[in-house]
Parts: C-alpha cells; sequence; structure tokens
C-alpha cells in the first residue's frame, strides 16, 4: 500500500492556476524529488501537503487514510486539522527556526507540548519530559550537532541552522518528511553538509519528498523523480531515467540549463 | 527655602507621576486593541482607526487636551470634569491615553507584523495550536521588537505630562514655575529638571535592563 496518495490537486489564487490536476503516489521508505523551473508551483504543492494551503479540488490520502478531501463539507476538512498535519513534516527553505530558543529547545518544543495532551502526562511528568530531551538529543547528534545543542539560532551558520530544522522536523516523527529547497538559501560551501544529512535520511529509508534545484544530488538520492512545469506534472519516474533519458521534450530543456 | 521648594516639588512630581502611570495603563492596552482593529480584516474598521491615528498624531497634545478638558463643559453646560485638582488630572490622563495609544498601536502593529509568517507556519506544521504559537513563539519576539521605540515613547510622555500646566494642574513644572512667579528666583527651574532626568535617568535603566535580557537572541 501506498503510504501517500495525491490525487487530482488543484490550487489557484485569483485567476492564476498555480498547481492543475496534480496526482503521484509514494512507497512507504522511498524518496520522492520534485524539480522545475520557478514558478512551477513545487512550494505550493507542499504546502497543500502541509495543509498551509487549501487545496481547490483533489485528495490527500496517508496510508489509506482520507486526509483531506475537496468534496467534503470544510468542517469536516478542519476537524483534527493538526493531527492531521502530524503526518507531514515541513523543512523551509529559510530555516523559520525560533530564534529565543536553543537548538536543543527548537527540536523539543512542539513534542513537549503534545506531550501535556497526554492523559498521564501529570503522573509521569518527569519520564516523559526527560524522554523527549534524549530523543532531542539524540536527534541533533545524528545531525552531527552534538556540540551545538545549546546555541542559539543565530550562534550557528546557515548549514547548522537547517539540520537543526531537520532535526525538528524528525522529532515528532512524521509519515512522510518535505524539504523546500533546503539548500537555496545557503552558501555553497555548506550545501553539502545539509545534503549529506539528507542522503543519511534516505539510506535509513525515511518516506521524503524533496523539492530541489541540485539536479546530481536529486538523481542520487531519490527513488523517483517528479518534474514540474506550470502547475501540471510533466514527467515522472524512476529518477536515473528521468534526468538521464528524459522522455518529454519540456524535461529535456529544463535539464540542459543544469 | 530650599526644604519648602523641595516638598512643593515633589508634590509636582506625584501629579506628573500619577498621569504618567494611569496614562501607561490604560495607553497600553487601548493602544494594543487599536492595533488590532488596524489590521482587522474589516475595511471600514481599518479605515476608522488610520483616520483616528491620523488625527490625534496630527494635531498637538495641548490642543487635544485642552478641547478634552474645557471642550464638554461648553457643549454639555456643565464641566464633566469638576474644577478640583482630580478633575484636571482625569482630563489629562484621558487625553493622554488617547494619545498615546495611537502612537502605542503603530508601534504594536509594527511589532507584530514584523515577525515573520514563517515563525507562525512552522509552528503550525509542528502541530501548535494558535495560542501555543502566539505565546510560545511570536509573543516574545514582538516585545523584542517593540521595547526600543516603546522606550522612546515612555520617556517622551515623561516630560509631555508637563502639557498638564495649560489645564492649571499642578504637575512639576507648574510647581518649580511657580516659584520664579512666586519669589523671583530661577534656581528651582533648575532643581525642577533635575527631578525629570532622575525619573528618566530610572526609566532608561530599567529599558536598558529589559533590551539587554532579550539581547540573547535576534
Ligand atoms: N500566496 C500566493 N498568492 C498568489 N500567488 C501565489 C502565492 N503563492 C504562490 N503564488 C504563485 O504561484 C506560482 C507558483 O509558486 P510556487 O512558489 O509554488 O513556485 P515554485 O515552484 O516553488 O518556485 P521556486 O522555484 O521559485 O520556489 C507562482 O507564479 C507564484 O507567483
Ligand atoms: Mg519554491
Amino acid at each position: 500500500m501506498s503510504v501517500l496518495e495525491v490525487k487530482n490537486i488543484e490550487k489557484h489564487f485569483g485567476s492564476t492556476k498555480v498547481l492543475r490536476d496534480v496526482s503521484f503516489d509514494m512507497e512507504e521508505g522511498s524518496a520522492l524529488a520534485i524539480i522545475g523551473s520557478s514558478g512551477s508551483g513545487k512550494t505550493t504543492l507542499l504546502r497543500c501537503l502541509n495543509f498551509l494551503e487549501v487545496p481547490d479540488k483533489g485528495s490527500i490520502i496517508v496510508r489509506g487514510e482520507t486526509l483531506f478531501d475537496a468534496d467534503r463539507p470544510i468542517k469536516e476538512q478542519e476537524k483534527d486539522l493538526r493531527r492531521k498535519r502530524l503526518h507531514f513534516g515541513m523543512v523551509f527553505q529559510s530555516f523559520n527556526l525560533f530564534p529565543q530558543y536553543t537548538a536543543l529547545e527548537n527540536v523539543t518544543l512542539s513534542e513537549k507540548l503534545l506531550a501535556k495532551e497526554r492523559p498521564d502526562f501529570k503522573q509521569n511528568k518527569k519520564e516523559i519530559l526527560e524522554e523527549i530531551e534524549s530523543h532531542g538529543k539524540a536527534l541533533l547528534e545524528q545531525m552531527g550537532l552534538a556540540e551545538r545543542m545549546e546555541h542559539y539560532p543565530h550562534q550557528l551558520s546557515g548549514g547548522q541552522q537547517q539540520r537543526v530544522a531537520i532535526a525538528r522536523a524528525l522529532a515528532l516523527q512524521p509519515d512522510i518528511l518535505c524539504f523546500d529547497e533546503p539548500t537555496s538559501a545557503l552558501d555553497p560551501e555548506l550545501t553539502g553538509e545539509v545534503l549529506k544529512v539528507i542522503r543519511g535520511l534516505a539510506d535509513q529509508h525515511t518516506t521524503m519528498i524533496i523539492v530541489t534545484h541540485e539536479m546530481s544530488f536529486a538523481r542520487d538520492v531519490a527513488d523517483h523523480i517528479i518534474f514540474m512545469d506550470e502547475g501540471v506534472i510533466v514527467e515522472q519516474g524512476d529518477a536515473r531515467q528521468v534526468i538521464d533519458h528524459p522522455k518529454e521534450e519540456r524535461t529535456r530543456q529544463f535539464l540542459t540549463k543544469y | 527655602m530650599f526644604w519648602s521648594v523641595t516638598q512643593s516639588l515633589l508634590d509636582g512630581l506625584w501629579t506628573s507621576f500619577e498621569i504618567f502611570i494611569f496614562t501607561l495603563l490604560f495607553s497600553l492596552p487601548l493602544g494594543l486593541i487599536l492595533s488590532f482593529g488596524a489590521m482587522s480584516r474589516w475595511k471600514i474598521l481599518r479605515g476608522l482607526v488610520q483616520t483616528l491615528v491620523w488625527i490625534i498624531r496630527g494635531t498637538p497634545l495641548m490642543l487635544q487636551l485642552i478641547i478634552i478638558f474645557y471642550g464638554p463643559g461648553l457643549w454639555l453646560g456643565h464641566n464633566i470634569w469638576n474644577g478640583s485638582e482630580s478633575g484636571r488630572i482625569t482630563a489629562t490622563v484621558v487625553a493622554f491615553s488617547i494619545n498615546y495609544a495611537c502612537y502605542f498601536s503603530v508601534i504594536f502593529r509594527g511589532g507584530i507584523e514584523g515577525v515573520p509568517v514563517g515563525q507562525r507556519e512552522a509552528g503550525e506544521v509542528l502541530g501548535m495550536t494558535k495560542s501555543q504559537i502566539f505565546f510560545k513563539v511570536t509573543l516574545l519576539q514582538m516585545i523584542k521588537r517593540v521595547v526600543p521605540p516603546m522606550s522612546n515613547e515612555v520617556i517622551t510622555l515623561v516630560k509631555d505630562t508637563s502639557l498638564a500646566r495649560i489645564i492649571a494642574a499642578y504637575e512639576l513644572t507648574f510647581a518649580g514655575y511657580s516659584f520664579m512667579k512666586s519669589s523671583g528666583i530661577t534656581w528651582p527651574l533648575f532643581y525642577t529638571g533635575v527631578f525629570y532626568l532622575i525619573f528618566v535617568g530610572i526609566l532608561t535603566l530599567l529599558f536598558n535592563y529589559i533590551e539587554r535580557r532579550l539581547d540573547y537572541f535576534r
């Protein structure tokens, strides 16, 4: 069974159609790269999956559960929105770390807030918080940030900040982790450390959707690639196939720029 | 002589202090409400607030004070403030609160809109509730943005309390001035200045402290 099914998603802002009939599936443990020129709707697609935008048409199904269906009444869509969101994690292009919290606090904050809703929180408060703390530390260690846990975002390089953001997204153990151009805001010499971490996640079969302009990275790390242009999926398929032997003329033209 | 001057100036200082404290007490929440109004989705409300802010910021505070103190008496035929000292202080606080609320609303709005939307979105995708996002993520960032411009306004307010003299409220400047008038001596005026300097000095230390406490993040 697919972990994610996206069916016929459409989205427009005013009169401009940004997504048109976007459909794709993802297998558990696979990595999907989305490529395409600027303005083709890649960010909008990720934002729809994370419920930061509401699609006008279509449905989103995770592990067989319909999280979103534009045909259903609004009331039902907004119900449990927070819980539905937790199926997805999001790593933003501009990190969006919380500046007033340390790296570790950034990673553990949401987990701690969610733990408060557990019925046994009052009873086992200490153990639960300790567990969250050590989980957060383990994630930061995995990101190669063992020495930086008590640093505030402004004391970290861009690459380090983005790795904290990845740890923060992983902390809630999402089914699908989304990256929106995770290295685009970084100096070229810092992209490597972030790509390495994402590669590591792919090796552990983390289910991921990565919007990226790093073609060779997409080819090496992703199992599948989607090429988008003007809000439609022009071509999708096996990563190497799409990059090395694109079927569509538009894909070929796009790839010659890289 | 020195002690009687000190005594009078302390009386005046107390009045100035009352005006200062009550104005802050009312104008801070009112300013926050106005800033919400200015950011409202409702166009008419937004327009109303913007017009109010334009009028209040575009005219002298002294003029507003005169209108608020004398206006009701002339329009209604009886003075709602009653002529006593406390009535004068109340009128001053009303005029000042409206005036300062408008200035604060602009500052608050800047602080609220200055927090990048990405902060709220990051909270949302992490499953936080609206109130968790406000209290745990955006509030402190707003406060940090708002403190420096607020400290300017608050220090200006200390000195603006002297405008209450125009409606004969016995505040600090009035107290110093009355000695010059009655005894022809000028040193109480400088002594009055010292009172203001100490008042403002304490506030400056306080704001510096707050800014330093918020210095650990950017
Ligand atoms: N909130 C919005 N309101 C109006 N138009 C929007 C909005 N967000 C995106 N758009 C438009 O939708 C189109 C797709 O934008 P999107 O950000 O999804 O593209 P993208 O593929 O992520 O581009 P890039 O590679 O530059 O990040 C663009 O034409 C953009 O101007
Ligand atoms: Mg984008």
